[in-house]
């Protein structure tokens, strides 16, 4: 997709459902919404509402059962070189012997190939894109000697050197310290003015309502999309989160399972 | 034996030339692809790939043909039936690999157990004759060898990834399955390069000992390798030594070897070894 480098990627989603087993109740359910290239989007909803699941189909991970989904016009898996995906952190093996500069430079093999040596620009690319998280002074330790905040952040910088125009992030805040957070959040406002599209999932429902323009609410079935004050609304939590919801005189409080204490509160007047 | 001397006595022998390059070639085959094996927790698979070359070297041996073109067979067509098999998802992987490993065994046995003179060759089928290879064999071994290494460097990116994270792998659309299918087949590969040296029985030990014992010495993946590969030489190179001063079976003295090596970098290697983390906390 060389043709639409620079232009920032919008993701369309039509009626998109995605079944793990035929006969079980499939993970995502006819979701429908178009976002805007450019836009910063929060993914919330309680778990196993198919926040994940959306992310590994638009990475083509997974195959999408019914419905089409787009990024930059085109299926999921075929602009592999535009999209960066940051899956959970589980997903790696952290003891593999690879050092932090070695992980972020296999960002740069979507570009690369197998065989095509990394060259000056490619070492620039990286060397920036770890400072930009705050990471080169460690740049020469093993990946498997880092905290959670640290690894995190090291694969947020290989996301960064795959140059994308679609960045999808995998719960980035949970377990995470506060530096890790802030670095995320700051680069995250940094990006926006570059122009790139970002999807991040997350549990922390006031980050969602206060430091991103768009909110995607989902229980397996999209339940809302559009600015915070929009979809935050008493009903649509209560379709999301149902039993995870208390109504109360002054306002409405959410408790999502993977953050249990102190419970947000989130709208001030029902 | 001592000094120089005892080093250079035994190379008047021409068939302990041919030995010593074949436990070294077999050392450093074995040590760069093990990494990867010791990576991916492919211990058992390599033990099992090792044991189901048996009826292969069977039928080769009563058909009169050639005994390293039935074991590459055999290897090959077993590392692809158990990637086949796992991959359908009905059964594990490791119990793929157990009902394999064990089927092979008792056909190689079974087959063997036809012919004659059968006590001997299984012997030396199962703990290797390294002092039997002969220059046509040595050739065999070192261009399999070299073409196995050829291969691993030039998928070093796609092996990397599939063994460090496969989600990435898959998204840039790399071809995941057929990349463990080529892991499989060099590691088959190898098995056989290494069938004459070490044996069916402990040639698990040299794709897994000198790369444990390099994993706890290096953190970057090309010193691994390159550590692994040292260590499987020189307890190839030591062991035969061993074998002729002390009149013991070559395979079993070169993993010793690297067995110890391993219980040295196990007790000090710097930072991860045992006594060393003792130090540090006392």
């Amino acid at each position: 997709m060389r043709e639409q480098d620079g232009a920032p990627a919008d993701v369309a989603l039509e009626h998109v459902t995605v079944c793990y087993d035929r006969r079980a109740a499939p993970a995502l359910d006819d979701i429908s919404v178009h976002i805007a290239g450019g836009a910063h989007v929060a993914v919330v909803g309680p778990n196993g509402a198919g926040k994940s699941t959306l992310f590994k189909a638009l990475v083509g991970l997974l195959p999408v059962s019914q419905g089409r989904a787009r990024v930059h016009g085109a299926s999921p898996g075929a602009n592999t070189v535009c999209v960066a995906y940051v899956p959970q952190r589980e997903e790696v093996d952290w003891h593999f012997p690879v050092t932090v500069f070695d992980v972020v430079m296999m960002g740069r093999y979507g570009r690369l190939g197998w065989l095509k040596p990394a060259g000056h620009a490619d070492r620039e690319i990286v060397w920036r894109s770890l400072e930009q998280v705050g990471m080169a002074g460690l740049a020469r330790r093993s990946i498997g000697d880092l905290s959670g905040g640290q690894q995190q952040r090291v694969f947020l910088a290989r996301a960064l050197a795959q140059q994308p125009h679609l960045l999808i992030m995998d719960e980035p805040f949970t377990g995470v310290d506060a530096t890790t957070q802030q670095v995320i959040l700051d680069l995250l406002h940094h990006l926006k003015q570059t122009g790139m599209t970002a999807l991040i999932s997350t549990h922390d429902l006031r980050l969602a309502a206060t430091r991103f323009e768009r909110v995607m609410l989902l229980n397996r079935r999209l339940v809302a999309y559009g600015a915070p004050a929009e979809v935050f609304t008493p009903a649509a939590l209560a379709d999301a989160f149902g039993g995870q919801m208390l109504m109360t005189p002054d306002g409405a409080w959410v408790v999502d399972q993977c953050c249990p204490a102190p419970a947000h509160r989130l709208v001030e007047e029902v | 034996m001592a000094g120089l001397g005892g080093l250079l006595e035994p190379l008047r022998y021409e068939f302990m030339l041919r030995g010593m390059a074949a436990a070294v070639l077999v050392g450093v085959v074995c040590a760069v692809i093990g990494s990867y094996v010791v990576l991916r927790s492919m211990a058992f698979m390599g033990d099992a790939l090792a044991h189901a070359i048996l009826p292969g070297v069977a039928v080769a041996y009563l058909v009169r043909g050639d005994l390293l073109v039935g074991a590459l067979v055999a290897a090959v067509l077993v590392a692809l039936g158990i990637g086949a098999i796992s991959q359908r998802g009905l059964i594990k992987e490791d119990t793929a690999i157990g009902i394999f490993f064990a089927a092979a065994l008792a056909l190689g046995v079974f087959l063997m157990s036809t012919a004659r003179t059968f006590a001997v060759d299984l012997t030396h089928i199962l703990f290797g004759d390294v002092l039997g290879v002969g220059m046509a064999d040595l050739l065999l071994m070192a261009g399999l060898g070299v073409g196995v290494l050829a291969a691993i460097a030039l998928l070093y990116r796609p092996f990397l990834l599939i063994s460090f994270d496969t989600v990435l792998a898959t998204t840039l659309r790399w071809p995941v399955g057929l990349l463990r299918a080529a892991m499989l087949v060099l590691l088959a590969l190898t098995i056989v390069v290494s069938l004459q040296t070490v044996g069916v029985g402990l040639v698990a030990a040299m794709l897994v000992t000198p790369a444990a014992t390099a994993q706890l010495l290096t953190r970057r993946l090309p010193a691994m390798m390159l550590t692994a590969a040292l260590i499987g030489a020189f307890s190839g190179l030591a062991g035969l030594y061993l074998s002729y001063y002390l009149n013991v079976a070559s395979g079993a003295a070169i993993v010793l070897v690297a067995t110890l090596l391993f219980a040295l970098a196990y007790l000090f290697a710097p930072r991860r070894g045992v006594l060393w983390r003792r130090a540090i906390r006392t």
